[in-house]
């Protein structure tokens, strides 16, 4: 039998965390990902569907919304990507795939992205040298999709963080650059 | 230059990418009688207006959808920025 010890996106057993000045950028790898991308004509009833799913209303337009477990973003015309903790919903897909059916396409996403968390103060100075999104406009429970360091990432403005997904092949990048940057400003 | 995106609101024109004339959307009919030149037309012919030009960019560093803008090719001036989707639905094609 195979004995694998799993890695986070950045290659270690445990994730990193860096505290740089008042900021500090945390690698969160225990989150299950999946889109949900609704099937034409089908748009009312896979949101609809979606949101019996997670107890909560899908995202507007460039918007997150968080319940107790599930939280989604909006990441498209009737697309979300819907966010649940990976040690109770590995089969996060499945379990939506079941209650969507055929009205929406539903894709595992959770082996692609790697997430970083940032808290502290400050963070528009540190993300106004990172991508194009105004972070001080940026009200909490927005979430869109720009480029940091040459990678599609999405960042979540949260009451009190900062989150970001970009492509995990692509981890050690996203986290060079965060952490540049951080030095760099604080 | 600033793209007036209709969902998401100002942005900036590096986040997109230009797909060319509009008229792309209005592909013929490669059924129909007569299709070799109105194939003809449709890849080789555009026009190159000194003016207003309607054309399709793509939000790829964005959420990704496609839209018309409408901009003036001598001063930049955008004048409209629609959903391509809209648009191509308001032509009465199905998808």
């Amino acid at each position: 039998m195979h004995d694998l010890a799993p890695m986070t996106p950045l290659g270690a057993s445990a994730p990193r965390r860096d505290t740089i000045g008042p900021v500090t950028i945390t690698e969160a790898p225990d989150w299950a990902l999946t889109s949900v991308a609704a099937r034409l004509g089908q748009e009312a009833t896979s949101q609809a569907a979606l949101e019996k799913v997670m107890g909560n209303p899908a995202p507007g337009i460039a918007g997150h919304t968080s319940g107790a477990i599930f939280s989604a973003f909006w990441i498209g015309p009737h697309i979300w990507m819907v966010e649940a903790p990976y040690a109770t919903h590995p089969d996060l897909a499945a379990q939506i795939k079941a209650t969507c059916a055929d009205t929406a396409s539903v894709t595992d996403q959770t082996g692609a992205w790697v997430r970083f968390d940032l808290t502290g103060d400050d963070l528009p100075r540190l993300m106004e040298r990172l991508c194009n999104l105004d972070m001080g406009k940026m009200q909490a429970g927005t979430a869109r999709r720009t480029v940091i360091e040459h990678l599609g990432c999405y960042v979540i403005r949260h009451a009190d963080s900062i989150t970001i997904y970009g492509p995990r092949s692509s981890a050690k990048s996203l986290h060079h650059a965060l952490v540049t940057v951080a030095k760099s400003v604080f | 230059m600033i793209i007036n995106h209709p969902l998401l609101g100002p942005c900036d024109a590096q986040e997109f990418v230009y797909k060319g004339d509009a008229s792309l959307i209005d592909r013929p009919d490669g059924m129909a009688d007569g299709t070799d030149a109105a194939f003809y037309d449709y890849a080789y012919l555009r026009d190159n207006p000194a003016g207003e030009h309607r054309e399709l960019w793509y939000h790829e560093q964005g959420d990704r959808s496609w839209l018309v803008v409408t901009r003036n090719t001598v001063t930049h001036e955008i004048t409209s920025v629609e959903l391509a989707r809209d648009v191509a639905r308001s032509m009465g094609r199905s998808r």
